[in-house]
């Protein structure tokens, strides 16, 4: 097991000057930005782990003139905090990692979809956003990007539901295949990618892959920014290598007390205090988008999982019936278990139910909620039913 | 209940009246007037000449374009797990002694909404609300009664 330690990084937030970055990306061939991508190992930061060199790859490959590149802005998972505050702090590299996908792949227009819980960030974004279109067409490059507000459905972060969202339509997410590479946003080819990811990017033809790839581990390259909440004394955004195990990270956020960690946030896993040690978090271990809840002996688990199954039963989009009818039983079977109408052993059969949404639901969110439910009612089966 | 008026035709103009339209469209009458009435979204169908059913559709997926009355003020509590672990419930009390009415309730003189929401994105700050678009965090009970108090003088 490669353990990499806990250690800082300022690489998402460290302050550099576009023009010269952008100069350096305009300069080099789609191919050989797509090669850096793929050299650095980069894996797509909003939670689902994508190798980002490759959707580059798959997008650039398609025969379309119009093709979009689109900034997944959509934070929803609850815990996840990051993409804010990289908004606020450094839009411009946002926009920055945009144009250089849009380079790689062949579109000249990008959007920008960002969550309606964040509208008060909109007048600084749109103003930096002006700022940037002079700046790029200073440089020459033909580059535009707009920005679509949703109103408040965690959905839209899955890429179909963003794209029918931007469509102006309700956000269910579509069948796949197509996938947003051949089929995205207006049917066009499109590479959709998280706020982090979009940063990580510019900072790669920044510095180069090999600079990047000497961070994190074989499966988890680079740096990461993580959301820190919940029973901790220091909240807050945190860029860190990757690679650590799950107890290192409580060392040093923890309260001294911590009894469990959900990592990836109701979406993500529950890793409790037996297993700190052994966890490694990024992709070969619990992978996250960012979203690091400790809870302390203090808290009941039970209600942990309620507040997440009550979460995903309004969440979900409704349309395919695992996961519209699953999460409703879930929430149901739970509160029915610990009030004592239905038998301990019928905590099993909800984790068959859990299973069956996982292969028989259309998107991540269907297919997720089982890692939350079976990970909490396994480590801490007695708390759900007492 | 508010005359939707002119702002439909304007909102057109300045978004255009194809069907990815429809979203910035809705989100400005909201914006405007706190929540879609049947009226205006049959004044969004004509105008775009889609039917008022696809229209109440997509908004009734949205929680934020609100089709029931809300007040000009929509206080959204966040309910979701850190918030609730940091005294969501307190704020809530506070609110509704404050407010006279309960979570989902709007006041009699249309003034403020009380309505709670999932994760808005700052647990490392809970608990945390919103007041239309603008984020208050980090709350007390002391905090909620200023903040409200500043609102009220608004009006």
């Amino acid at each position: 097991m490669e353990n990499k330690g806990l250690s800082k990084v300022d690489l998402i937030f460290e302050k550099v000057d576009p023009k010269e970055v952008l100069i350096k990306a305009f300069k080099m061939t789609s191919d050989e930005i797509i090669k850096q991508m793929l050299d650095s190992g980069l894996k797509g930061r909003g939670g689902a782990g994508f190798p980002t060199g490759l959707k580059w790859k798959y997008t650039a490959a398609e025969k379309e003139p119009v093709k979009y590149i689109v900034c997944n802005a959509d934070e929803g998972e609850p815990g996840t905090f990051k993409d804010r505050e990289i908004l606020d702090k450094v839009s411009y590299k946002v926009y920055g990692g945009m144009a250089i996908a849009g380079k790689a792949i062949g579109a000249r227009n990008g959007i920008v979809y960002l969550r309606g819980e964040y509208r008060f960030l909109l007048p600084q974004l749109m103003k930096e956003l002006e700022s940037f279109h002079k700046m790029i067409s200073e440089i020459g490059y033909d580059f535009k990007i707009n920005y679509c507000l949703g109103s408040g459905a965690y959905i839209c972060g899955e890429e179909s539901a963003l794209f029918e969202s931007v469509e102006g339509g309700r956000g269910e997410p579509r069948n796949k295949p197509p996938y947003p590479t051949t089929s995205g946003v207006f049917g066009k080819p499109t590479s959709i990618n998280n706020v982090e990811t979009l940063v990580t990017t510019m900072m790669i033809i920044k510095h180069g892959a090999a600079k990047f790839t000497e961070l994190g581990t074989k499966d988890s390259r680079g740096s990461k920014v993580f959301s820190v909440s919940g029973d901790t004394p220091t909240p807050g955004i945190f860029e860190l290598e990757l690679g650590m195990t799950v107890q290192q990270f409580v060392n040093e956020f923890g309260d001294g007390d911590t009894k469990a960690v959900q990592v990836g946030g109701a979406s993500g896993f529950c890793v409790p205090r037996k297993k700190f040690q052994n966890t490694i978090i990024g992709f070969e271990g619990v992978p996250t988008g960012g979203s690091m809840k400790l809870f302390n002996s203090s808290r009941s688990m039970y209600n942990v999982l309620h507040n997440y199954l009550d979460f995903f039963a309004e969440e979900s989009c409704g349309q395919c019936t695992p996961c519209r009818v699953g999460c409703q039983q879930l929430l149901k079977g739970v509160e029915k278990v610990k009030k004592g109408e239905a038998k301990s052993t019928y905590l099993n059969e909800l984790i068959k139910l859990a299973d069956t949404m996982k292969i028989a639901s259309k998107c991540g969110l269907g297919q997720s909620v089982g890692n939350a439910f079976r990970t909490i009612v396994e480590n801490f089966r007695e708390e759900i039913i007492y | 209940m508010y005359q939707v008026g002119n702002l439909v035709k304007e909102l057109s103009e300045k978004h255009g009246r194809t069907r990815e339209s429809l979203m910035p469209i809705l989100q400005g009458i909201v914006e405007k007037h706190n929540y879609l009435t049947d009226e205006a979204m049959v004044e969004v169908a004509r105008e775009l000449d889609i039917s008022a059913a696809d229209v109440y559709g997509t908004a009734s997926f949205y929680t934020f374009l609100d089709t029931s009355v809300r007040g000009k003020y929509v206080i959204r509590i966040c309910k979701t797990i850190t918030c609730s672990m940091k005294g969501k419930a307190e704020i809530i009390q506070t609110l509704e002694d404050m407010l006279k009415i309960k979570i989902g309730e709007t006041t009699s003189d249309r003034q403020f909404s009380l309505i709670e929401t999932n994760c808005i994105g700052w647990c490392h700050k809970a608990p945390a609300i919103l007041i239309n678009e603008i984020p208050y965090t980090e709350l007390t009970p002391e905090k909620v009664v200023e903040i409200i108090k500043g609102y009220m003088q608004k009006k």
